[in-house]
């Protein structure tokens, strides 16, 4: 099973449960902040009337963990995206180049580490939902697999077309997300990009990387062809200018 | 050993100029913020935010500062792989401000890391899908070609005939390795950004950064020979060799133009150059600086008349080096900016920790050009070729706090015995 979270904004009444289940199950402190930050993994902000939940996507081609230069952030074939705190040099690149601004930094430590949400990869290591999952008290975040909370949302959509925007959000977004969310308003408007490809991040950089090879070859080769010819031809005026100072 | 006997009559306290004072308010403030850097984190010392996690020191010291290295890799294949070897007396200084800038760079990351004593972890963590891994690789190599390259004058010095003929028996490969390193990481540090098209501005955002970043990075590496030189002219009010770097100026202009070229044309099959009728904040920085960096430099340099002289060659280099850091700092602060939300500006920390390992690089270099031989024919004719190599190092070591040399060229230590 792919474990997915769908979260439907048309169900959730901004009681915050899932934020402090996150918060406790996680050792965070109990204030909530405004914003995603390192200490605060998720938030639910009220947005055009409607209720919206913030957390990591734990995208299928994650960008997070394309970028990272020690291979910190790990996608689990069930669903979750994890970092490692232990490999990660504290570079932020991950920070910079997630497309939804997840992953978060303890500025005011010394020696930081990247924090964001890990879909509570031990709970579903032990055939648990995740914390906010379970302590939804509407339905509004659920748990399940991937396939089958799709087929659910297509459901949903059917069932009320008036009531929702015909869009999955997270179906196709930049290759798809284990984060499915459904709204009854037009999703920018609840601070959700609506301007991501449906390719994945990685290929935009995996297109120059996978040059790398040919450069070393073909860079080389001609480099040394360079230095061949112009050595030669060094050669062979010093040859000459030996010749005619012999006859001369 | 004339040398030697002058360095060790140096015990009394060196004159106090004003140049010398610049550097120990620089490297005090230097070493106070670095101090609190480690003592209280980023958060406290920086103006980053999880909006802006990078600043300064990655727009500046990095991106930059490897930039403006970049004569290192030109000038050492201008003269060993096309064998123009007339430009033979610069390879010495250019290869010593190279390894040095590079130096500089992994300790302005060892600032700006969260967990800079993991430093080592991309050595033996391997993510080969990332342009950060790919980068650090090629740096990590690079820094130690230019060690070995610069490494027959330390063995020069101590007389050490056997390491140096076998550094000399590789250097042709050595520097097609170096030429590769460099290509592959100048463009990648443009790769970084591919990953971002929807946070990049679109000014600045394109598929070919990598290649917009490496060309800009040769101009601006053959821009830094000119001006390092110049900067000695000035002080010592010397006349400067034209000869070498006229033609650098000729190859300036080429080079920038292929720029220039590239990008307009990049930025109008994208259609971003329509933004530009109504510039806005963005726009204004775009404009400044393809215009400043870019252009009037091209203007200048195609001049015969003005490359010709002094004042027009070091102008159009100086403007080609303000456009090449405005470039790398419009990528990375300015272009980064409305998608964050935030305005970012560096703290007072950050700049001054980067001006005091500019500064360090100063003296370091003086210091090198004090007890190497990084000119090794420098003759005793003030007006050769070797001129302004020489006026650099003078300035050098006038920052880096010696004892004011005699106002004559110095004789080449490893000559005399
Ligand atoms: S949302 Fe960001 S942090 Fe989460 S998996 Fe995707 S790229 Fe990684
Ligand atoms: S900050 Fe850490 S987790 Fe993020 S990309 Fe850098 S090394 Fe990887
Ligand atoms: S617990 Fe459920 S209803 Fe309450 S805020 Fe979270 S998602 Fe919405």
């Amino acid at each position: 099973m792919k474990g997915a979270i769908l979260f439907d904004s048309t169900k959730c009444i901004g009681c915050e449960a899932c934020v402090a289940a996150c918060k406790e199950k996680h050792d965070l402190p109990a204030a909530i902040d405004p914003k995603l930050t390192a200490y605060t993994w998720t938030v639910v902000e009220q947005r055009n009337k409607a209720f919206v939940r913030r957390l990591c996507m734990h995208c299928e081609s994650p960008t997070c963990v394309s970028v990272c230069p020690v291979e910190a952030f790990r996608k689990e074939p069930s669903g979750p995206v994890v970092y490692d705190a232990s490999r990660c040099i504290g570079c932020r690149y991950c920070i910079m180049a997630c497309p939804f601004d997840v992953p978060k930094y303890q500025w005011d430590r010394t020696t930081p580490i990247v924090q964001k949400c890990n879909m509570c990869a031990d709970r579903i290591a032990v055939g648990k939902e995740p914390a906010c999952a379970a302590v939804c008290p509407t339905g509004a975040t659920i748990f399940g697999d991937r396939d089958q909370l799709i087929g659910e949302a297509r459901v949903r959509l059917k069932a009320a077309p008036t009531t929702y925007v015909p869009h999955i959000y997270g179906l196709e977004e930049v290759g798809g997300t284990s984060v499915l969310m459904l709204s009854s308003v037009p999703f920018p408007s609840l601070g959700i990009r609506p301007d991501l490809p449906v390719t994945p991040l990685p290929t935009l950089t995996w297109k120059a990387l996978s040059k790398v090879p040919d450069v070393v070859v073909v860079g080389g080769a001609l480099l040394y062809g360079i230095w061949w010819i112009t050595n030669r031809r060094i050669r062979v005026q010093e040859a000459l200018a030996q010749e005619a100072a012999k006859k001369g | 050993m004339r040398k030697d006997a002058e360095a060790m009559n140096d015990t009394r306290w060196p004159e106090i100029t004003f140049w010398r004072l610049v550097f120990l308010v620089l490297a005090a403030t230097g070493t106070v913020v670095a101090i609190l850097r480690y003592s209280r984190g980023l958060g406290a010392t920086t103006n980053l935010s999880d909006q802006f996690p990078w600043g300064l020191w990655i727009g500046f010291d990095v991106l930059t500062g490897v930039g403006l290295a970049a004569g290192g890799f030109t000038i050492t294949a201008v003269v060993h792989l096309f064998n123009l070897k007339r430009f033979t007396p610069i390879v010495r200084p250019t290869v010593l401000t190279a390894f040095l800038g590079y130096v500089f760079v992994i300790l302005a990351l060892l600032f700006d890391l969260g967990q800079p004593h993991r430093i080592w972890h991309a050595i033996v963590m391997w993510n080969p899908r990332s342009v950060m891994f790919e980068v650090a690789w090629c740096v990590m190599l690079y820094t130690t070609v230019l060690a070995l390259e610069f490494s027959p004058i330390v063995f020069e010095r101590l007389n050490l005939e056997r390491p140096r003929r076998i550094v000399r028996a590789i250097s042709v490969p050595l520097v097609i390795v170096g030429v590769i390193l460099s290509t592959l990481h100048q463009s990648s540090l443009g790769s970084l950004y591919l990953i971002v098209p929807m946070k990049l501005h679109p000014l600045w955002y394109s598929p070919l950064l990598p290649v917009f970043f490496f060309v800009s990075a040769m101009a601006a590496g053959l821009a830094m020979v000119i001006v390092e030189s110049s900067l000695c002219q000035r002080a010592f009010n010397h006349h400067l060799e034209m000869d070498l770097l006229e033609p650098l100026g000729r190859a300036m202009v080429v080079v920038l133009s292929v720029y220039g070229i590239l990008r307009v044309q990049d930025l109008a099959r994208r259609g971003a150059l329509l933004g530009l009728r109504r510039p806005g904040y963005e726009g204004s920085m775009f404009l400044l600086e393809m215009g400043l960096g870019v252009l009037l430099p091209i203007i200048l340099l195609a001049i015969p008349r003005v490359r010709a002289r002094q004042p027009g060659l070091v102008t159009g280099a100086f403007l080609a080096i303000l456009g090449f850091v405005m470039h790398r700092l419009n990528v990375s602060v300015t272009g980064m900016e409305r998608a964050a939300g935030v305005a970012y500006f560096p703290s007072w920390m950050e700049i001054a920790l980067s001006l005091a390992l500019v500064a360090a690089g100063f003296a370091v270099f003086g210091l090198a050009v004090r007890y190497l031989p990084i000119f090794p024919e420098a003759p005793h004719r003030a007006s050769g070729v070797e001129a302004p190599a020489w006026l650099l190092a003078r300035s050098a070591s006038m920052v880096a706090g010696g004892s004011p040399e005699p106002l004559s060229p110095p004789s080449a230590p490893a000559g005399v015995k």
